[in-house]
């Protein structure tokens, strides 16, 4: 047991550390809606890439750095501790590249690893659909063979980043004749198209983070097909796993400020001598580092042993919960400020909601954990 | 960074798993449970295995090994809800060990690190300690006391033995007269918060044990021709159970390093899994009863057992509640 980092790993965050501290964002624009602080993300995706720094997870002949596991969650930790915004293409970094270097064919790499690191092409994920989300494997988007093109039509939902992206990670069914997991194939899909309408969904917090897609007969050309026909649920598979590795040490290190901050005011506000309120800032600070003893253990266990432990699955549900207590003992520490539009604990508050529910369900990860983890027996499912 | 055991810290918890699966198993905790005593047979066993002293120093007569070891060892004795006196000697000779003299030390510990003197410690007020766990059949307790941390041979101390819900180990009220036995004058803090690891490890074993035995049962019970275990309200219980006993065992697993490895952080750290561990400790096991339905709540059901060490090992220097105010005090000055 040694819960320290290697000297080289000191180094890694001391190099990125600095380079941060030298090489910060513009100032965030405080006018222009969503488009301009989206121009704003990928400006600093540019300056990233520039300086090396957009995936350093990547290997070296794709443009990264060849980071470890553990290097890549520290690069995401100082994200966070910087409070720099990530960068504006995080799907096509952390999910498309990744799951192209798996499953793509040496035409599709050479083709979109370069646009990814660098901005110049932003991707977006089309998963989820209004009758299948947790129960994925269910969608209904359909494609057809036509020639040597395949045609789409169907609905997507949830899709992040969709009105800037030129591709989108498209999960359809192929093949209606065989279970629901076996008829799915993975197709990139060019967006810049009219048969691809995106029309954005306004979520709680007013802003429209997400969007809904609406395909009627895109076109897409049989070389976009990632990992082959009828293949498509391991490819997704693939994009899924990459989705809870990395960022969470970027949103755990959100978490820690917005508690630090919470303290802070607590203090100031003599509210640290309320034994109510110190109890329950206490309890969230075991949270808080219990999940970041849980997430270094999930990593560094792959990372040595090669064994995933059911860390994985419990980080994110801990996480979401732990962030939803903070952000409404926040609002009763911070008063009516926090129930005002416009104030980051008003935003934060609101936001967290969602932190349950995206990428994986609290509901849905119990389930994973008492069947993966704990062997018990499946929920016998209709269909 | 890494969390995996050593190989030789892999082999000392392999051993002390597969010892205790045959030596306490749970018809034989039962059976001393019942009659209100330790198992002086296993006891003897362990004492002759090092186990009391694994964390003492060698020139002390211990075996030298760190506090990761010896939560390896609480964590096992935890599982099997052991009829064993190690922990109140073991937690006797952590403050001893911290807070004592060279001289009080080399007179004092090699007796409780061969398991020749059974200790044990209490935390008293005007010189009256209650419930302190193996206080009847002590050698040496410790009090700890508003204005520090004093040492006391059984021939010192008032001891009444009292019924302890967890009569695995029994248990009893201290009375010490006002400068009676000896004061520790060292660093009694540093003490404490070995003494609390130890004990959160304790719980991590009682509350992993707990799951296991729930997860068997929800398997195999069935209720309307399928398992309960396959209900969500079932499953769920039984993943919060996880979730609980993973975020004790990863805050305890930090401060039984940073005990050896990172002193300075051990103040905190040992709040931390103290306070997971009693709040995982008490949940955990009673989630177990529940799990267990209507034979959960009988006397024959072991798994009470864990449910009443995990209440007095939660209550031992101070239950979740007094961790986190620490923690707050903590909070309010950084």
């Amino acid at each position: 047991m040694d819960l320290t980092f290697s000297e080289h790993e000191r180094a890694f965050r001391e190099e990125l550390r600095a380079w941060l501290a030298y090489n910060p964002p513009a100032p965030e624009p405080s006018e222009g809606g969503e488009d301009a602080h989206y121009a704003w993300r990928r400006d600093w995706q540019r300056k990233l890439y520039d300086a090396g720094w957009a995936a350093p997870a990547w290997p070296a002949e794709y443009g990264g750095r060849g980071a470890s596991l553990t290097e890549s969650a520290i690069y995401f930790e100082e994200l966070g501790r910087a409070r720099v915004p990530l960068p504006a293409n995080v799907l096509g970094l952390l999910l498309g590249g990744p799951t192209l270097m798996v499953w793509g064919n040496d035409r599709q790499k050479e083709r979109h690893l370069a646009p990814i690191l660098s901005a110049e092409e932003i991707w977006c994920q089309g998963f989820s659909e209004p009758d299948a989300g947790s129960d994925l494997a269910s969608l209904k988007t359909r494609a057809v063979k036509d020639g040597g093109d395949w045609v789409v039509s169907g609905q997507k939902v949830w899709t992040s980043g969709a009105q800037y992206s030129k591709w989108c990670m498209l999960l359809a069914r192929t093949d209606g004749d065989v279970p629901k997991h076996k008829g799915l194939t993975y197709f990139l899909m060019d967006m810049e198209q009219d048969a691809v309408q995106v029309r954005p969904l306004r979520q709680i917090t007013g802003e429209a983070e997400f969007n809904e897609l609406f395909i009627e007969e895109a076109r897409i050309p049989e070389e976009n097909v990632v990992g082959g026909v009828g293949n498509g649920w391991k490819v997704a598979l693939t994009t899924l796993m990459n989705e809870r590795a990395g960022l969470g040490f970027a949103l755990q290190v959100r978490l820690r400020q917005l508690l630090d901050d919470t303290i802070a005011l607590a203090r100031e506000r003599g509210l640290l001598q309320n034994a109510l309120y110190a109890d329950a800032l206490a309890d969230l600070h075991v949270r808080c580092e219990s999940i970041r003893l849980l997430a270094w253990k999930g990593l560094t266990d792959i990372e040595r042993y090669g064994q995933p432990g059911p860390e994985g699955s419990l980080v994110k549900w801990l996480w979401s919960d732990t962030n939803q207590r903070l952000t409404e003992l926040a609002a009763e520490i911070v008063g009516p400020e926090a129930l005002v539009v416009g104030t980051s604990w008003s935003y934060e508050l609101l936001r967290a909601r969602g932190n349950t529910i995206e990428g994986g369900t609290t509901e849905v990860l119990k389930n994973i954990v008492a069947e993966r983890v704990l062997g018990l027996p499946r929920l016998k499912a209709v269909g | 960074m890494d969390f995996g055991l050593s190989n030789d810290q892999r082999e000392i918890q392999r051993t002390a798993r597969e010892l205790l699966a045959e030596r306490a198993r749970p018809e034989r905790v039962r059976e001393h449970a019942e009659a209100g005593r330790i198992d002086e047979r296993l006891w003897r066993e362990l004492c002759e295995l090092g186990w009391p002293g694994i964390a003492v120093a060698e020139r002390y007569g211990g075996q030298g090994l760190g506090r990761v070891e010896l939560s390896i060892l609480c964590e096992e004795l935890g599982r099997a809800v052991a009829p064993v006196p190690l922990l109140p000697t073991v937690l006797a000779a952590t403050v001893v060990e911290l807070a004592g003299s060279e001289e009080q030390c080399a007179r004092l510990l090699p007796g409780l690190a061969s398991g020749e003197t059974l200790g044990a410690l209490g935390a008293a007020c005007e010189g009256i300690a209650e419930l302190v766990v193996g206080a009847p059949s002590a050698g040496l307790v410790v009090l700890l006391e508003d204005d520090g941390a004093r040492v006391l041979s059984s021939d010192e101390v008032e001891i009444e033995p009292c019924d302890s819900i967890d009569p695995t180990r029994p248990a009893g009220h201290v009375r010490a007269e006002a400068g009676a036995g000896e004061p520790l004058a060292g660093d009694v803090a540093g003490g404490i918060d070995r003494a609390l690891v130890a004990v959160a490890s304790e719980i991590v074993g009682v509350c992993d044990r707990a799951l296991a035995m729930t997860v068997e049962y929800v398997k195999e019970r069935k209720q309307f021709g399928v398992p309960v275990g396959s209900y969500q309200a079932v499953s769920h219980r039984c993943a919060q159970m996880l979730l609980d006993t993973e975020k004790a065992r990863a805050t305890t697993a930090f401060a039984s390093w940073a005990a050896d490895a990172d002193p300075e952080r051990l103040g905190e750290a040992a709040a931390m899994a103290k306070a997971a561990a009693s709040q995982a400790g008490v949940e955990v096991t009673a989630s177990a009863i529940q799990a267990h339905g209507g034979i959960g709540f009988t006397w024959e059901a072991d798994v009470h057992w864990l449910y009443k060490r995990a209440l007095v090992d939660a209550a031992l220097l101070g239950g979740a509640k007094r961790q986190r105010a620490r923690l707050a005090e903590i909070l309010a000055h950084t």
